[in-house]
């Protein structure tokens, strides 16, 4: 057990200090680097908890995919954030309020299992012990069988997100030369190639 | 306090040892796959490649160790100076750290964690990092421009890497790789999954930057990508990374498609061949086939590139997932 403690306070510890960097942070990358510190050692704390495909999920996902996107706007953006940073304490009523609201729902949320220990045996799905059946099949049985409508309408939300971005973005340009490949392909000799007689001293 | 260093000491000096061995034989595998490129490649131009250090050039790379490490690591007077000296770090640690999943033989792995193939996928999907920080930190134009192209591209062919995967795993029903091997006992899944092999190949190619898709570095138009502000020891790094990484992109080919550690055929000639030895064999040839792309096909162009990996890999993965998914299920093979 103690191995585990250790790494416990080990990552946590990085998790929470990386945390205070990327709101610390005087560089914009900086920070979203120190962000994916964060996401990475949460990733290990779900390693620690035994939730392994959790873990590698967020890895990919946020740390593989959204936080480039993230690095990739913060570094093309030509902002001067000294100058975004004067007003900086007068969001803070705002942010401790949303602080407030996510600290009381957590409370609410684990609080549950601490007030009612019995609430997790009478769950719809019981989670099935970890030697019994590996968690990625443990997910694929909930999240597949009995939430298979949520979970196909969340897909079905980001699909409207992405295809929105797309229509927000996209501008037919008429004057833009673009390679249609099966033009190119369908070309024959006649098409591409003419023949000249030129004669001598006269050009064409 | 003797009982915790017997309980855990034991078992983590044990780990350390497998570890080192393992790296110390992927970097010496590394320094020859290096020349081994270097030489077909020359075969395929009619040029005898590096000769001279060495009986046929044997000790080429380890001179060339020498001589990057003994020159002097010069960092621009612009650069971020802290980002500028881990992104070479990062990219070395993730390829190496990829190969603690990888099954030599049955049994012979460090570790045999349940979702293998994931662990590799979220670890290929970091190198991006590397080639972002070093792009952004050489505050230089042409590495940052490379940089984002690079990353552009990872990120791209990731996406078509993770369905052929997903293909995969349905088919053997398991995201352990020494699993994935062992359900190729009865046919390779290049056979079954042929189109998927080539996907896969071709967006490995991509993912670790090889030509034809080495827009990364593209010496003849980014200068040097984005290891441009690099020398001595840190550009060493970035190709040591590139080349383990593309070792690592060859053992999951292997493991994926080619049956890992099993032999052609099971019966008497083959089995006694230990395990190790066919999986080997096969990454080997798997390399070939990277250096001869390298040696025979034209660098794609930028836009090419795109378009193959989003408008005829991408969906053309999705529709054999599907397909892959009605087969099981329809012939009730799951």
């Amino acid at each position: 057990m103690i191995a585990t403690a250790i790494a416990f306070y080990l990552f946590a510890a990085i998790t929470v200090a990386a945390g205070f960097m990327v709101i610390a942070a005087r560089n914009p990358v900086h920070s979203v680097l120190f962000l994916i510190l964060a996401f990475f050692n949460a990733a290990a704390l779900f390693v620690l908890m035994g939730a392994e495909f959790l873990a590698l999920i967020l890895v990919i996902v946020y740390v593989g995919a959204v936080a480039v996107l993230f690095l990739f706007v913060v570094m093309m953006l030509d902002i001067d954030f000294s100058e975004l940073r004067e007003g900086f304490l007068q969001y803070l009523p705002v942010g401790a309020l949303v602080g407030i609201i996510l600290l009381i729902e957590l409370l609410l949320v684990l609080g549950a299992w601490v007030i009612a220990p019995e609430a997790a045996s009478i769950a719809a799905s019981p989670t099935p012990a970890i030697t019994d059946i590996d968690n990625t099949r443990a997910l694929g049985h909930i999240v597949y069988t009995q939430y298979v409508y949520p979970f196909q309408a969340a897909g079905l939300i980001l699909l409207v997100a992405m295809i929105g971005a797309i229509v927000l973005t996209l501008r037919h340009k008429p004057n833009v030369k673009r390679q249609v490949i099966a033009d190119q392909v369908a070309r024959t000799r006649e098409q591409a190639v003419e023949m000249k007689k030129v004669e001598p001293g006269q050009g064409l | 306090m003797t009982d915790i260093l017997v309980a855990y000491g034991i078992p983590l000096a044990i780990i350390v040892a497998q570890s080192l061995a393992l790296i110390v034989a992927i970097l010496l595998v590394t320094a020859y796959v290096l020349l081994a490129d270097r030489k077909i490649w020359a075969a395929v131009q009619l040029r005898r490649g590096p000769n001279v250090v060495g009986a046929f050039g044997l000790l080429q790379s380890f001179a060339d160790l020498l001589k990057f490490i003994f020159k002097e690591v010069i960092v621009p007077a612009g650069a971020n100076k802290g980002i500028f000296l881990i992104a070479p770090l990062v990219t070395v640690t993730l390829a190496l750290s990829g190969w603690a999943v990888i099954p030599l033989d049955a049994k012979l792995v460090i570790s045999d964690i349940n979702v293998g193939v994931l662990y590799i996928f979220a670890i290929s999907s970091l190198g991006v990092y590397g080639v972002i920080m070093a792009g952004w930190a050489s505050n230089s134009k042409y590495p940052f421009l490379s940089a984002l192209r690079a990353a552009a591209q990872m990120v791209s062919y990731e996406v078509s890497i993770g369905f052929v995967i997903v293909c995969v795993l349905m088919t053997a029903g398991t995201l352990n790789l020494s699993e994935i091997v062992e359900a190729q006992k009865t046919v390779w899944y290049f056979i079954p999954h042929l189109p998927m092999f080539a996907i896969f190949f071709i967006s490995a190619l991509a993912e670790t930057n090889r030509p034809p898709f080495d827009l990364v570095e593209a010496e003849s138009e980014l200068v040097a990508g984005f290891m441009v502000e690099y020398s001595s020891s840190t550009y060493m790094m970035f190709m040591l990374g590139e080349y383990v990484s593309i070792l690592l992109m060859c053992a999951m080919t292997t493991i994926l498609f080619l049956g890992g550690w099993l032999p052609p055929f099971d019966i008497a000639p083959f089995t006694w061949v230990p395990g190790i030895v066919w999986f080997l064999l096969k990454v080997f040839a798997v390399f070939f086939m990277f250096a001869m792309v390298k040696a025979f096909v034209p660098r794609y162009r930028y836009d090419q590139l795109m378009r193959l990996g989003w408008k005829v890999f991408l969906p053309f993965s999705l529709f054999w997932v599907v397909l892959t998914a009605g087969v099981l299920v329809g012939f009730d093979l799951v």
